[in-house]
């Protein structure tokens, strides 16, 4: 299956990923190869087969509703780019 | 068609922050009100590396809800991961439940104007909540800055079906459902501060059709009020699109307050494709019968089956027991206090009127209450007895509520007990009269007027303490009528 | 002496470490000597922790003196894939977009290690986000392999394994998702262990695939990837996919051979494309087997040659999600130049992200767009669930499977940099084990003539580890190629 120009803009766009119209072009022939590998899955029959989304099915794990210590400010934003006071900085929000 | 002719069909999506201690997957506190950034971690940070560990008593608010509602609660639920971008989402994806989510198919009964009404829930899911940004802070023109103390606090959505037909309608659902919450312990009702939330999806459609409008999602709802407005404004909106001959976008539409009216947002590119797959870091959730058992009997007795019994168990009219009922802590005590009282409906009155007085302008809450419920019967066979007055009875009340001491100890105190003896009030009642020979004469030609003033100068001479039925009844006896 | 003394075991180390022959520190010392020494050719650090790592030691050496020593490998200096978080020590994923990251916890198992007392030498090159077969993806450097210097080590775990080979530390953690521990060990002479899915904790390791990473050992023998396996093996509260099992003893049963197994061949892991060398060092290796006692049986594992197709959309549907947040916002880079939110994240992101993640972001983002969903990324976990069950069926048979690790030994650093699906193929025999979420080890087997080192692999059961540790150690014990000396 190939994959327009248009396809892997629109792709790019879901990704928030910029891209110069030469990735452009070559994600497009990539991908296509890619999917074009991964068609051979078409050939199994799946209809009556459960999906697996998990390598091995614990019981799932809780933990009690305690409070714990949270991280001082200043070591959760000391990696920020950008921030003012104790909040992360970014450029305006529009709506 | 004028508007009339156009049938309003509403349903609501609430989102409703669960009274947990710690975020739904780390220890971080969900306390309202903190600096920004001051109840974060690493997990709820979205920091490289970390993973979500999910919080108990989330599941057990969500199975104590499905249980009270009437819904199946799956054995099996499954987590998802909702992609997109945007500042206050920190990893980039939430964790919600999305095509197995914990509890289906369940009801709330409602009251409308034509009787009680079921509205159907379709489902309850589990979903972590997002950060905060804020736009407009005028020190960093330019930016908005984002606090991530909200991030992973737990909410729990519960989606209608499309069953409201007015904005009545939904708001008797919101308020029946946040009754419900809060009586569950699950959540603090608390729409300003957006613990309880509400989107309203409202579509009209011709009146007699069966086939659904395109509908609108109005968002920015925080207040009963809003919530009524909003949909009146946005349905009587649609209703003009369509008889221009414009048809309804499906969109995201937001509740102006200060000009009263939906906009558009604007629509967010590829919003629509969020990309859902199940959460790779998190086993399916697993309900147990024991927990389901666990729940089941906790279920307390439920706001509408209270206000129910109240009526035919204390005789008390409908309007009462609504009040009385609205809020748990409050219908606990007005029980026990009726154990303690002679007539459930005087009770009542006290309740509603100089009790409620009191716990506003005290701002106390039941539980910091320093009387007992003994204290209130107490008090309230005090006045049927006739020894003190309806008034002075909420002077004691007042008194009890600052000083938690008992009523017949602050009725001696004050001195506020009522002479009910004949033969003192008779006594008074003959010294007046004998006082005012001329005064009695013009009553008993007919000046009928006067009458009030022999009850003042009785009243008076016995400084406000005789008993006004007593007072009454010998005056007249003694003036012959 | 260093020189010496860097040729060491872990398990030899740890014992002259315990009769005081030899300190912590000197050991350390000796490791950092001999990284400035070849380092500089191989490649393998992005970063070393000298302060750190001599001040761990010393207080090795502290406990070692009052007699109370932290765990069997107290003192014996390690490196880590720059995947694993550092508290206060930069950890990049060998990424752009986290250049200048210091975080502010440790991992799970970097916290295990620092209990066991083993000083942490530094940060091991890797390929961008692990997404690599060969570590040029890596957007610092490549690493190159200390066997032949113009050769990949293989990735994404490259840096670990060269470290490793190269006698730069005594054992290294890795991290696999389809492979990548056990085919950087086949290029290196080095040992791997990719642990049952769920045995080591995956808190603080930077995910590509959640449902695939594993955390694991690697070393120069089988015993000394047993004895660090044991460290990191435990149950952890903190990552809700770790198995509640108990640490096991992979020690006590190490040299008890492979009498009487069985031992499963796969007959789809011996297909055309394997490199004739590879399959005649093999062939051996499983000849060898059955005289030491073993018995061969022949197996089938028919939905094998799906298994790539399916890891590559579901690694890279995981990956375009566990990715997305690297926006620039609360740590890493952010570009500079970027007006308005929207180009914030597409320029940090593009700019920031090398081609080889860019690349399966986007296959990733596709497979479960709207539309598409279905066709890709469910369909590829139904496959998955038939490629457990070639899994769950062979093990009714046998004790264990042996193949080939890679079907070619290592490749020429900048051979397969612009083909992506050959670049893929590298991991046709290790990514089915990741699928089914079994445990897998590569061990040395050979050289070609060339000199290049040939891995042979196991798979075993869940939570068989122990088992294949066995198997890997009674054919360590007839070679010891690990005494070779390598040639960096």
């Amino acid at each position: 299956m190939a994959l327009t120009l248009e396809q892997v803009r629109h792709v790019a766009t879901l990704a928030r990923l910029s891209l110069t119209p030469q990735e452009e072009a070559r994600y497009a022939t990539q991908l296509s190869q890619v999917l074009d590998a991964v068609a051979e899955l078409e050939a199994l029959d799946v209809s009556q087969v459960e999906p697996t989304s998990h390598a091995t099915l614990a019981s799932s794990l809780l933990r009690e509703d305690v409070m714990r210590p949270s991280l001082p400010p200043e070591a959760g934003l000391a990696n920020a780019p950008a921030k003012v006071g104790t909040a992360f900085a970014v450029p305006k929000i529009l709506e | 068609m004028p508007l009339s002719d156009f049938q309003t069909v509403i349903g609501l999506e609430v989102h409703a922050q669960l009274l947990t201690q710690s975020k739904i997957f780390c220890g971080c506190s969900t306390a309202f009100g903190a600096e920004p950034n001051h109840h974060t971690c690493p997990v709820c940070l979205g920091m490289p590396g970390v993973l979500p560990v999910l919080n108990e008593r989330v599941v057990e608010y969500a199975v104590r809800t499905g249980l009270a509602l009437g819904c199946t609660v799956k054995p099996t639920s499954v987590w998802s991961r909702k992609n997109y971008f945007y500042p206050d989402l920190p990893k980039g994806y939430q964790i919600t439940q999305y095509d197995q989510p914990i509890c289906e198919w369940g009801e709330l009964v409602i009251d409308t104007p034509s009787g009680e009404k079921t509205v159907r829930v379709r489902r309850i899911h589990l979903e972590e909540d997002a950060g905060k940004s804020v736009h407009d802070a005028s020190a960093s023109a330019g930016q908005s800055l984002v606090d991530l103390n909200r991030a992973g606090v737990p909410l729990m959505e519960i989606v209608s079906e499309p069953d409201l037909r007015d904005a009545d309608e939904a708001v008797e659902y919101l308020k029946a459902l946040r009754d419900v919450l809060v009586y569950l312990g699950v959540n603090d009702g608390n729409l300003e501060e957006g613990s309880f939330r509400c989107d309203a999806n409202v579509s009209v459609m011709p009146k007699g059709s069966t086939t659904y409008g395109q509908r609108c999602e109005l968002k920015n709802l925080n207040s009963f009020r809003f919530l009524k407005q909003a949909i009146e404004y946005e349905a009587a909106r649609q209703v003009d699109v369509l008889e221009s001959g414009g048809k309804v976008d499906q969109e995201t539409r937001l509740w102006d307050v200060n000009k009263g009216i939906t906009r558009s947002m604007r629509s967010k590119e590829d919003a629509h494709d969020y990309r859902y797959f199940p959460e790779p870091d998190l086993q399916p959730l697993l309900v147990s019968d024991a927990l389901r058992d666990s729940q089941a009997k906790v279920l307390p007795e439920l706001p509408r089956a209270k206000r129910t019994r109240f009526m035919g168990e204390y005789g008390l009219p409908a309007y009462d027991a609504r009040i009385l009922t609205a809020e748990r802590p409050l219908a606990d005590f007005f029980e026990a206090c009726a154990a303690h009282a002679p007539d459930a409906k005087k009770l009542s009155n006290l309740f509603l009127g100089e009790f409620s007085r009191l716990l506003k302008d005290e701002g106390t809450p039941l539980s910091a209450l320093r009387f007992t419920p003994a204290q209130m019967g107490e008090l309230l066979a005090t006045v049927e007895k006739g020894t003190v007055s309806a008034n002075a009875a909420k002077d004691v009340l007042g008194e009890m509520f600052r000083t938690g001491r008992a009523p017949a100890d602050i009725i001696a105190e004050k001195g506020l007990a009522q002479v009910s003896d004949v033969g003192a009030v008779e006594a008074v009642v003959d010294d007046i009269l004998a006082k005012n020979a001329g005064e009695v004469e013009k009553y008993k030609a007919g000046k009928k007027s006067v009458y009030g003033f022999f009850v003042g100068q009785v009243m008076k001479a016995m400084k406000g303490k005789g008993n006004p039925g007593l007072v009454n009844e010998l005056l007249k006896k003694k003036l012959g009528d | 002496m260093s020189s010496t003394l860097t040729d060491l075991s872990m398990l030899e180390l740890a014992a002259k470490l315990a009769t005081r022959e030899v300190s912590s520190v000197e050991a350390t010392r000796a490791s950092l000597q001999r990284i400035a020494q070849v380092d500089p050719k191989v490649r393998a650090f992005l970063r070393v922790d000298e302060p750190g790592a001599l001040k761990a030691a010393e207080a090795s050496d502290a406990r070692r003196h009052a007699g109370s020593p932290a765990s069997a490998l107290d003192g014996v200096p390690v490196g880590l894939k720059d995947i694993f978080l550092t508290e206060g020590l930069e950890t990049t994923c060998g990424s752009r977009i986290l250049e200048g990251f210091v975080p502010p916890y440790d991992a799970t198992v970097v916290r295990l290690l620092k209990e066991a007392g083993l000083p942490l030498v530094g940060k091991l090159n890797m390929d961008e986000f692990a997404m690599g077969s060969s570590n040029e993806s890596s957007a610092y450097f490549p690493t190159h392999n200390p066997w032949d210097l113009t050769r990949t080590p293989g990735g994404s775990s490259g840096g670990s394994a060269a470290a490793v080979a190269a006698r730069e530390v005594f054992g290294a953690l890795g991290t696999d998702t389809g492979g990548s521990i056990r085919q950087p060990a086949a290029f290196t002479n080095t040992v791997g262990l990719k642990p049952t899915y769920g045995r080591v904790s995956r808190y603080g390791v930077i995910a590509f695939a959640s449902s695939l990473d594993q955390p694991g050992p690697m070393a120069r023998t089988v015993g000394d990837t047993a004895a660090l396996f044991q460290l990191i093996a435990r149950h952890d509260p903190r990552d809700s996919t770790s198995a509640d099992v108990a640490t096991p003893d992979c020690l006590t049963g190490l040299e008890d051979g492979v009498r009487g197994l069985k031992l499963g061949v796969p007959r789809e892991y011996f297909t055309a494309g394997m490199d004739p060398e590879v399959e005649g060092t093999l062939r051996a290796s499983l000849e060898e087997f059955e005289r030491m006692g073993a018995t061969l049986v022949d197996v089938s594992l028919p939905h094998t040659k799906y298994a790539l197709a399916t890891y590559y959309l579901l690694a890279s549907s995981e990956a375009s999600s566990n990715l997305a947040r690297y926006d620039g916002i609360r740590y890493g880079q952010r570009a500079k130049d970027a007006r308005g939110l929207k180009e914030l994240y597409t320029q940090t992101r593009g700019q920031g992200f090398g081609a080889e993640v860019k690349r399966r972001i986007m296959l990733g983002t596709y497979a479960l767009s709207a539309g598409y969903y279905d066709a890709y990324y469910l369909r590829a976990q139904k496959v998955r669930t038939l490629i457990r069950e070639d899994f769950t069926r062979a093990f009714q048979q046998v004790d264990a499977l042996v193949s080939p690790t890679s079907p070619v030994p290592a490749f020429k650093l900048g051979d397969k940099v612009d083909d992506p699906l050959s670049m893929y193929l590298m991991d046709v025999y290790t990514l089915p084990c990741n699928l089914a979420g079994l445990p897998g080890l590569s061990v040395p087997c050979g050289f070609t003539q060339a000199g290049l080192p040939v891995g042979l692999q196991i798979l075993g059961r869940p939570f068989d580890e122990a088992r294949l540790l066995r198997i890997a150690r009674a054919f360590e014990r007839e070679h010891d190629f690990f005494r070779r000396a390598v040639p960096v």
